[in-house]
């Protein structure tokens, strides 16, 4: 197809802004990316831009050897696993047992559950309701937090719903009750959405800090998140130093800076989610659609 | 006396279509369209044991973590006292909201959320529909590549965004700084990060930022819904490709524009919190809050920070149902000039 001069403008005008908005958004990520390699003395001189000036992996020796930050990567990594199996689980469970006919008190559950999601309590009754529990400052209220989503549990049970009839008969004349159906016959074939709802899920775990700031206070419960928080508003060097223990304290030169500590441990806390990124993006886009077309 | 037959008797007829089934329990249980006869409850739930014990944790997990706190809204018409519990709080009426309404802080904080959050809308509701336009008129790999990479900030913290943008707007050799002195746009380095003024500017830049490319999302899935003949038409009437994707795109994903822009009016208070929760350090950067401090963030400092549990609870609850008037105002609109609505 011939474009025409005006189209050929418009044309270049849009490919220079797209490529000015990827750049916007790369540059920030890759240059905290060459600045936690760069020595922390040289980064405060200015002007490192899109290579390591002076390269040093020390930054990344403090971050793995400092005990708090370590604990709290492991506090976030047993949340992430644990809080999405448990949401997964007790979410499909809830969706299959909802997709069934003829369950009794099938419309009190729904809409008990329904309501939840355009109504709710807020922070301050959310706290009084975990403070009378017993599971404030918990690592099970860590787990807990967020686990039935109803929105999930709808786009669960669409999908059960769409499973042919026939798909459990088989099962059922081997004489499976209705939990072994569910392990050994639905749960198999439900990959993708499983898949979708798990990465969501598990991106929200990895990423929240907001709740382990308002409900955890002991300093060896807090995730990686909540932990970064601390580090990127610590003022200066000395008073982040001196909440570090003694053995990276002894690795200190002068050469760290709070800044090259801080690209560290974002970069610590990103990669993660950066490195599946790109083999997972499918699964994020399909569940924006499934989420909107509900709409 | 015939339709009585039809409807009443238990006579099998040929077809077999108006039978009544018996009560049918099926290996699950479950009994299949029951006809007058229902089979006693207690036979059916034990029948269905399994299924209700699937249902049982998340039944319990939303009356205790969902409806808890609903019901615990009520400490908002107390002074509570967290050691005392609810049932020894003496009960206060409305003074809570009175306190609220009365305090110095209300109309910093009520004009911060208003602002910060119109201008959240005003920004950042065209601003992925603008890139989805854009992104429809390039193709293969570029547009993938540009989706890829738009798509990124989304899936990270607030925490690293905060991170990134205090090292990128740094006054000592921010990037930012450093490009518009290179631009001749400033002649010393500006303290965008601590300067009352320009934090709604920061903080709607980064949503912004962060957004825009998972937002476009949506809109890209309605464009590709369109018919091509509709641009093919256009193009032989000799219809430049601008003309093409305001008169044939622009229209044809305005129902998905309007539900997003319903959506969004009715989260008019949802000013956000955790965004301005970071950049203000955890509202501890004291310059910043008479110009960052919203209604949510507010909530968080007199009641976590402060531990005023009623006079939060209030302002929580105050914001919530104005909340809810705005959705039903905007959704009304809605429905008055057009086909729109969201119920």
């Amino acid at each position: 197809m011939k474009l025409s001069a005006g189209d050929k403008t418009l044309r270049s005008v849009i490919y220079a802004l797209l490529a000015l908005l990827g750049v916007a958004t790369l540059y920030p990520f890759w240059n905290s990316l060459v600045l936690s390699f760069n020595l922390g003395s040289d980064t405060s001189l200015g002007g490192v831009t899109v290579w390591p000036r002076k390269f040093t992996l020390e930054n990344y020796q403090i971050v793995f050897k400092e005990k708090h930050i370590f604990h709290a990567y492991l506090i976030t990594i047993l949340r992430t696993i644990g809080g999405t199996v448990l949401a997964m689980l007790f979410t499909s469970l809830f969706a299959y047992a909802m997709s069934k006919k003829g369950i009794v008190f099938k419309k009190f559950y729904t809409i008990l559950a329904v309501v939840t999601m355009f109504f709710n309590g807020g922070l301050i009754p959310y706290f009084i309701v975990v403070y009378h529990l017993k599971l404030y400052d918990t690592f099970a209220f860590l787990l807990l937090h967020g686990m039935i989503s109803v929105y999930n549990m709808i786009i669960f049970r669409t999908f059960f719903l769409a499973l042919p009839d026939g798909l459990e008969e088989s099962a059922r004349i081997d004489g499976c009750g209705s939990f072994g159906v569910f392990f050994r016959v639905v749960l198999p074939v439900s990959g993708p959405v499983m898949a979708t709802l798990s990465l969501f899920t598990a991106v929200f775990l990895w990423n929240d800090w907001f709740i382990p700031a308002v409900f955890i206070s002991s300093q060896d419960l807090i995730p990686l998140q909540t932990l970064l928080v601390q580090i990127i508003n610590a003022g200066t060097t000395a008073s982040l130093l001196t909440n570090l223990n003694s053995h990276a304290q002894s690795l200190v030169a002068n050469t760290i800076t709070v800044k090259a500590l801080q690209m560290a441990t974002m970069m610590v806390a990103t990669l993660p989610i950066l490195m599946i990124y790109p083999f997972l993006q499918k699964y994020f886009v399909k569940g924006v659609l499934v989420g909107s077309l509900k709409e | 006396m015939k339709s009585e037959t039809a409807a009443g008797d238990s006579v099998p007829s040929a077809g077999g279509g108006r039978r009544r089934r018996r009560p049918d329990i099926t290996a699950a249980g479950l009994d299949v369209q029951t006809g007058t006869r229902r089979v006693s409850l207690w036979r059916r739930l034990a029948g269905q044991w399994e299924y209700q014990a699937m249902i049982l944790p998340a039944i319990v997990f939303l009356l205790v973590f969902s409806y808890g706190p609903m019901w615990g809204i009520l400490i908002a018409f107390q002074e509570y006292d967290l050691f005392r519990g609810f049932g020894a709080s003496p009960w206060v009426g409305l003074a809570q909201f009175k306190m609220f309404v009365e305090s110095p802080e209300f109309w910093e904080v009520m004009r911060n959320t208003f602002a910060i959050s119109l201008l959240k809308l005003l920004v950042g509701f065209p601003a992925p529909i603008v890139l989805a336009l854009m992104l429809n008129e390039v193709g293969g790999l570029f547009k993938r590549i540009v989706q890829t990479v738009t798509y990124i900030p989304h899936f990270m913290s607030w925490v690293v965004i905060s991170g990134l943008a205090f090292s990128m707007m740094a006054v000592d050799g921010g990037a930012v700084n450093e490009l518009l002195m290179w631009l001749h746009l400033i002649d010393e380095p500006v303290n965008w990060m601590s300067t009352p003024s320009y934090f709604w500017g920061v903080v709607v830049s980064l949503n912004v930022w962060k957004e825009i490319g998972f937002g476009s999302i949506v809109y890209l899935a309605a464009i590709v819904g369109i018919d091509p003949a509709l641009y093919e038409s256009a193009s032989i009437d000799g219809a430049s490709r601008f003309k093409q994707m305001t008169l044939i795109t622009l229209p044809a994903i305005a129902p998905v524009m309007m539900i997003f822009l319903i959506l969004g009016i009715g989260s008019i208070l949802n000013a956000g919190y955790e965004d301005i929760l970071v950049l203000t350090k955890n509202l501890t950067n004291g310059i910043m809050l008479p110009v960052a401090n919203v209604i949510d963030t507010y909530v968080y400092q007199m009641g976590i920070q402060n531990q005023r549990f009623s006079y939060a609870a209030a302002a929580g609850l105050f914001k919530s149902v104005l909340s809810v008037t705005l959705l039903v105002v905007a959704n009304g609109i809605a429905r008055r000039f057009g086909r729109t609505s969201l119920w």
